[in-house]
């Protein structure tokens, strides 16, 4: 405990006085420190957090809904599903694969663009391309969940007169979704502040607030508020996280 | 006639595991199956329950050609409980909710009646304070005394036992089979495929040894187990002694 203590203390002080005595330290103080600047802008990033956190709160909503669906229709079995299959498949594997900067550009921008009556605004064109892309990776980690649930336990449920559908909802899922909890809960921090490139389509979120402020400070310490922001947010989720995770791996180890 | 296996097939890739077995089951009858592993009396459980599904042949069940293409197999599964040498207990329900999950969701019977006829069940086995645990509080033994309860509130007309002591240490075997003795007294009609050839003996009206796919020999437990028509009934029984098992 006392050593744990002390090699901390070491470390601390060597790492600070490495970053305050390197050359530029005090220029970078300057533009990305200064107290007056981070309470000037705090109110208009706030306003902007708010912004992020229910867009956070329907995205993580409707991207485990659509998750859900999507590794349920991966998992079915049988020819007459193929197309499904293949639909659901291919829908992973390109979202996955594309960088969510393109998604929301080609939502935000690209689907106006078409000038289609009632076409919704960049902050709901922007949610539903982070919708889509955390929908893939979360019907992947669902996906393995459910495969992870071995087949006896279907087949006791099938025994015992349940139809695919109840023995999914009765018996798989609620496995599938215990054992994929620790990865899921990841998804979901790391959503949490993707929802941030929200900005980039245009909405004033707090990043975008904080783009503001600094674009008429010529100072970045908005930034850093609104990332210390996100950290404080993310914390909670984070915490909960390690703790399924732990909870899950104790179990793992009492065997069941 | 209760179930009628006639001609029933089954393979699995190039290998043939039930090859033109006819099998016939009465009302309160009980029917233990004996034969090597790989005899095929694991899948004839499967295939009568319809979780495996047969190449070819019929099994009927009240006259009921079972094997239809168009027979609601879920309504079928609701007359034929099978329970599992693995007691596939669902790790994630407590003891009460595991027996009650096809009483409330598929019968649609009230909680309260569906409970009160588990909770039944259960001090008649003495699990009644293992009610609100988890399958994984349980020794093997209490688990597969769940899983037969489990499969007995759906009330079925035939219940299958596919080794349900195989997985069990010796000392809690007894109570498993205790239960079974008990349920033949209830007159509940029973298919046991077993190693316990004392057991079966016992608790059998007829014993039936299976091999390459077929029902080779069968007939009272005494004369099938004690006096062997067939050479490979013989032989089998012959290496099961050896290992002390009867």
């Amino acid at each position: 405990m006392l050593l744990a203590a002390l090699s901390t203390a070491v470390l601390g002080t060597l790492f600070g006085v490495l970053i305050t005595g390197a050359p530029g330290w005090d220029r970078v103080k300057q533009s990305f420190f200064r107290a007056d600047i981070a309470k000037d802008s705090l109110p208009a990033i706030l306003d902007g957090l708010w912004l992020n956190i229910r867009l956070f709160v329907v995205c993580a909503t409707c991207a485990v809904a659509l998750g859900l669906l999507v590794a349920v229709l991966r998992t079915l079995r049988g020819p007459v599903f193929f197309p499904v299959r293949a639909l659901a498949t291919s829908y992973t594997y390109t979202l996955r694969g594309l960088p969510l900067i393109i998604t929301i550009y080609l939502f935000a921008y690209g689907v106006p663009g078409l000038r289609l009556q009632g076409t919704p605004s960049v902050t709901v064109l922007g949610g539903a391309a982070i919708v889509i892309t955390y929908g893939s990776y979360i019907a992947e980690v669902l996906r393995s969940g459910i495969e992870g649930v071995h087949p006896s336990q279907v087949a006791a449920a099938r025994s015992l007169g349940l139809n695919y559908r109840k023995t999914m909802r009765f018996v798989v899922l609620p496995q599938a979704v215990r054992r994929a909890a620790p990865p899921l809960l990841n998804d979901v921090v790391s959503m949490q502040k993707d929802v941030g490139l929200i900005s980039l389509a245009g909405p004033v979120d707090a990043i975008r607030a904080a783009q503001i402020s600094q674009a008429g400070s010529y100072n970045f310490t908005p930034y850093i508020v609104a990332g210390v922001l996100f950290v404080l947010l993310a914390l909670p989720l984070i915490a909960v996280t390690d703790w399924v995770t732990l909870r899950a791996a104790r179990r793992q180890n009492a065997g069941t | 006639m209760l179930l009628e296996c006639t001609e029933v097939r089954k393979s699995f890739g190039d290998a043939v595991v039930l090859d033109g077995l006819d099998l016939t089951v009465d009302e309160h009858e009980v029917i233990a199956l004996i034969g090597a592993s790989g005899s095929g009396k694991s899948t004839l459980l499967r295939c009568v329950n319809l979780l495996a599904e047969i190449d070819d042949g019929t099994i009927t069940l009240d006259g009921e050609d079972i094997t239809d293409p168009r027979v609601n197999a879920d309504v079928v599964r609701q007359k034929i409980g099978l329970v599992f040498q693995s007691y596939n207990l669902f790790p994630h329900m407590t003891v009460l909710d595991n027996i009650t999950l096809a009483p409330t969701k598929v019968h649609q019977r009230p909680a309260a009646e569906a409970k009160a006829q588990a909770m039944e069940w259960l001090d008649r086995v003495g699990l009644a304070d293992k009610a609100g645990s988890y399958p994984d509080r349980l020794s093997g033994g209490q688990q597969q005394r769940v899983a037969i309860v489990r499969a007995l509130v759906n009330s079925p007309r035939l219940l299958l036992l596919d080794e349900v002591t195989s997985a069990l240490d010796p000392e809690l075997v007894g109570e498993v089979l205790t239960m079974i003795r008990d349920l033949k007294g209830d007159g509940m009609t029973m298919v046991l495929a077993t190693h316990e050839m004392g057991f079966a003996r016992q608790v059998a009206d007829r014993v039936a040894f299976l091999d390459k796919g077929r029902v080779l020999e069968q007939g009272p437990p005494g004369q099938v187990l004690g006096d062997p028509v067939e050479a490979r009934t013989r032989q089998f029984l012959a290496r099961i002694i050896e290992a002390g098992r009867l």
